[in-house]
């Protein structure tokens, strides 16, 4: 029957082209382009600084130029004509040779650095070369892979902000998050950690935004080391990364829901809100997807808990007169915190969740404490079943470089800007979590006023089908919302709003549409 | 086991299939001339746009059918026979029943211009309209200029979809104002001036007369009542839509526009109902039309049928009125009654509001005497639906409204509010000292203790 899906224009043309602005704006970015990848070829620049400069402004004009094109003499409003007859942005030709540049660039970043231009020991050449002025000038050391992705990373956060905020300018909730996710980029990831190694070159390099167990290597050994050797300020940072996840998150995902750093704090989400943006509608929306979801984030938290514990646990001691935290009380006391979880999920949330969800909780737990328990009763020996370094270098490999670099940033033209957050990143399954049964966030549907257009839907990146709760009269709590706002700006009805609010009611299914009558709605709650 | 068939897929049929199941173990049929599966209508024009493609308006993944046995046939029903009681499906195919819902929409008017069938003339209501469209003007060196007639809703729909390819758009208004056979004079005007905004070419006041037609039978031309020859490829009519019930002549099953109803949706045969665009009501419940073409009466008469034939006979009791829309950037939002100038009823008073720059106003409607709050027409700002119907039921007055306006606000976090201003204009006009609270969360979510207003 749906013969006439895509797009029928009999001309072969699609109904959208880029304007003529846009045309120019696109070989100035490209020229920017053209610049680092000459560098990458070896050709020598004499002035590598003024050279680098050039090229990122050329980008950042091209993009801006790419806005202005695009929005600044159209009515503000939302901006989503022919998204779907984009070859760029419905999967087409320029999705997929962007999404393959993306992931061959990826690949060479985490495995093949020695492309880039990496020297061991001597002086880097290629496009890392190209950088050493700049990481100079910051923090005094020559550049690496790392220094060039930083940078790059944050080049596309700043330009493509720009762009989005210009896109939803009308929408103060989208300009401000914009802002805020552009500035912990810039200040938090990018300049303040080069600023302090200059002045103190041992401390271990510190994006202080990036809580466990997103940034999973946080406690290994080298790191605990550096911040111990640090002195006070590298131990105020160790208590400062602990205190993140366990009271620092808890009290603002309790506020503002797991947005405040999903959407708003986030690298990983500032890059997919961003240069993200024109791909956020590829998500899977089925219930299959949803279902995949679940195991394999969660699976994922499973995972970093046990490898951080058995990471830890490998270079504690055993004595406790050289160190109060020895090998044992440490399990004990990773053994407590997650009874404690449990038990309170299970006494006092229990009905929150679906019956799957309560078996997959049980199911996890089980596995973690035979884990632990197996190792902590059969005394000295492996840690666990692996070895601690087998576990971390498979984290640090399968999670760390495939899911969230190769597949989570270089598939945004195929499955949508969020599959990393949405699959694999642990911190959000966290936040989730919490937000699912501990917070006073919600998106709120408007009584009866959906009419199931599924725009909110389609936009979601997270692959939620809000259309789903909305058109039934139900609020949408749901534990992957990262609450970027785009779904109730998106409503051509006014129909969602992302609130903070009293925690009665907040998941209220019984609510049924507004507009009968109340005894209709009496009559329909019984009988369901 | 009883066997239900519903005629027509759209909100009301499908809400009353869903219901019914939830409620019951019936066998249920849902017959479709249109589509394989349940879609959004009013999401037709996103797909035109590139905003969606025509999987992501079906609100059901495939499968939901089939899962919560609800059998799908597609086809035409040529024929009722309440005696026997059988349909009769594409002239051939026989169908029995036990109880029947009709719930088969509307179809777009007609009203007799010359040239109206001619290649190149369409409406905008169903998905084959969708892929005629598609057809006619794929793109501006196809379309070099369309020609709308009608100015309401679907009409300023199709200018928008047009204009999202760049095909020049002029629309035929037979009005003083756009939509002010709804709308209050002061609305109709901001419109105006908005569809002026995105360059369509807005003609009031102004009647097709004739439709041209080229040497192979396809649209050149219309002719206007103000004399002018507008140049064209397309022409979209939508001047309105009636209850589409042709196939119903001749079965016994009373009609007028549409199919008449009583209280209970139940026709003048036993067993056989309808519900949505295509039932009419004998007497019009409170200020509504018999008939109402509106997605959320479709969707709240499909639950209450579902009562009835469950064994719960169910009066369709619509509660406090409400509707929105969006007319290119504005979003519009309605809760109770206002009227337009000429519908007005002589206690009804308003007070409008608007913006000096921003396209964003309001109207509210109240009782002259009593000063009883009657409805609120907004536009460009987002309002609680709760809230207001909380406010109709309990009778409150418009300077309560006034000075809670913020507990109903509900546009996005950080939006900036317009309360102050428009307490303000209201103190000017009636000389009234009416402060703003502050917005309380508790009266906004209705926990704890109720305040103590």
């Amino acid at each position: 029957m749906n013969s006439y899906e895509r797009s029928m224009a009999l001309t072969g043309e699609p109904p959208k082209s880029l304007l003529k602005g846009q045309k120019f704006a696109t070989v100035t970015g490209m020229a920017g382009l053209f610049i680092l990848l000459l560098a990458l070829f070896n050709v020598e620049f004499p002035n590598k600084a003024l050279w680098l400069t050039l090229s990122i402004a050329l980008i950042f004009s091209g993009v801006f130029w790419f806005s202005r094109a695009a929005y600044s003499n159209r009515h503000k409003g939302i901006k989503n004509d022919g998204v779907w007859f984009k070859s760029i942005s419905s999967r087409g030709m320029w999705g997929w040779v962007s999404g393959i540049a993306l992931t061959g660039f990826y690949i060479v970043l985490y495995f093949y650095p020695e492309y880039l231009g990496l020297v061991k020991n001597g002086s880097n050449n290629g496009i890392i070369g190209f950088f050493d002025p700049l990481s100079r000038f910051l923090s005094g050391n020559p550049a690496s892979q790392w220094f060039v992705y930083g940078t790059l990373y944050t080049v596309a956060i700043l330009g493509f902000g720009v762009k989005f905020i210009w896109k939803y300018r009308h929408n103060r909730y989208e300009v401000i998050r914009t802002f805020s996710v552009m500035f912990f980029q810039t200040a938090f990831a990018f300049i303040i950690p080069e600023i302090m190694a200059r002045l103190n070159g041992n401390i271990p390099y510190y994006d202080l935004k990036n809580i466990w167990p997103l940034n999973y290597y946080n406690f290994e050994r080298y790191r605990i080391n550096g911040f111990i050797d640090a002195g006070d300020i590298g131990m105020a940072m160790l208590i400062f990364g602990i205190l993140s996840i366990f009271v620092i998150t808890p009290i603002l995902t309790y506020r503002f829901g797991k947005r405040w750093y999903c959407s708003w704090v986030c690298g990983c989400g500032g890059l997919a809100e961003t240069a993200g943006d024109p791909f956020r509608h590829l998500s899977d929306k089925k219930l299959s997807a949803w279902k995949v979801e679940r195991w394999v984030v969660h699976s994922v938290v499973v995972f970093v808990t046990l490898m951080t514990t058995a990471v830890i646990y490998s270079y504690l001691g055993n004595d406790n007169s050289k160190y109060w935290l020895t090998k044992s009380s440490f399990l004990i006391s990773v053994i407590v915190l997650l009874t404690s979880i449990f038990i309170w999920v299970m006494a006092f949330k229990r009905d929150q969740l679906k019956k799957d969800a309560q078996y997959g909780a049980i199911g996890y737990f089980i596995i973690i404490m035979a884990l632990v328990g197996l190792h902590y009763f059969s005394g000295d020996g492996q840690i666990f079943l692996f070895k601690s370094e087998t576990l971390r270098k498979s984290y640090g490999f399968l999670i760390g470089s495939i899911f969230s670099g190769v597949i989570g940033t270089g598939f945004y033209p195929i499955f949508g800007n969020r599959v990393w957050c949405r699959f694999g990143c642990p911190m959000a399954a966290i936040l989730g979590f919490q937000q699912r049964l501990f917070s006073r966030f919600r998106i709120t549907t408007n009584g009866g006023q959906c009419i199931s257009c599924g725009n909110c839907s389609t936009y979601c990146e997270m692959g939620i089908d809000v259309r789903a709760y909305a058109q039934k009269g139900e609020n949408i709590v749901r534990s992957s919302c990262v609450g970027c706002g785009i779904c109730s700006a998106v409503c051509p009805r006014g129909v969602l709003k992302l609130e903070n609010g009293p925690r009665q009611g907040r998941i209220d299914s019984n609510q049924v549409l507004l507009g009968n009558d109340v005894d209709l709605i009496e009559l329909v709650n019984r009988n369901s | 086991m009883e066997t239900i068939v519903i005629i027509g897929n759209g909100i009301a049929g499908v809400t009353a299939a869903r219901h019914i199941r939830k409620l019951s173990n019936k066998r249920i049929i849902i017959i479709s001339a249109e589509t394989d599966f349940f879609f959004s209508r009013t999401a037709l024009m996103y797909v035109y746009m590139g905003h969606m493609e025509f999987e992501h308006i079906k609100p059901y993944e495939d499968w939901f059918w089939a899962k919560n046995r609800i059998e799908l046939v597609r086809g035409y029903v040529t024929k009722v026979d309440p005696d026997k009681k059988e349909l009769l499906v594409d002239s051939t195919r026989v169908l029995p029943y036990d109880k029947l819902i009709i719930a088969t929409g509307s179809k777009p008017n007609k009203f007799g211009w010359p040239g109206q069938d001619l290649h190149g003339v369409q409406g905008l209501y169903s998905k084959q309209d969708l892929d005629l469209l598609e057809l006619n003007a794929p793109n501006k060196e196809v379309c070099k200029r369309a020609v709308i007639v009608g100015g309401g809703l679907i009409g300023i729909e199709m200018a928008e979809m047009l204009r999202s390819r760049d095909i020049p758009v002029t629309f035929l208004v037979r009005e003083e104002n756009f939509w002010d056979v709804v709308l209050p004079v002061g609305e109709a005007k901001m419109l105006n001036e908005h569809i002026l905004e995105h360059h369509i070419d807005l003609r009031l006041s102004t009647n097709l007369v004739e439709i041209l037609a080229d040497d192979n039978g396809k649209v050149r031309a219309v002719t206007t009542d103000s004399g002018d020859t507008i140049d064209c490829n397309l022409v979209g009519l939508t001047p309105g839509v009636s209850p589409n019930v042709d196939f119903l002549q001749n079965s016994n099953i009373e009609l007028g526009r549409g199919v008449k109803v009583n209280r209970f949706l139940e026709t003048n045969l036993h067993g056989i109902y309808a519900i949505g665009d295509c039932a009419e009501q004998h007497e019009p419940i409170g200020n509504r039309r018999p008939i109402e073409a509106v997605w959320y009466t479709g969707r709240m008469m499909g639950e209450t049928v579902a009562q009835t034939i469950c064994g719960n006979r169910t009066e369709y009791k619509p509660g406090h009125w409400f509707n929105s829309a969006k007319f290119l950037d504005i979003e519009y939002q309605t809760y109770g009654w206002v009227f337009n100038t000429r519908g007005r009823k002589e206690y009804e008073e308003h007070f409008h509001w608007r913006h000096p720059i921003e396209k964003i106003c309001m109207t509210l409607a109240f009782h002259k005497e009593n000063r009883q709050f009657l409805g609120i027409n907004t536009f460009g700002i987002r309002m609680r639906h709760e809230i207001f119907d909380r406010w109709l039921t309990e009778n409150r007055t418009v300077e309560y409204i006034v000075e809670h306006l913020i507990d109903a606000n509900f546009d996005p976090e950080f939006y900036k509010n317009y309360e102050a201003e428009i307490t303000k204009a209201f103190n000017e006009s009636y000389g009234t000292q009416i402060k703003n609270r502050k917005k309380d969360l508790r009266r906004v979510f209705s926990v704890g203790r109720p305040s103590a207003q």
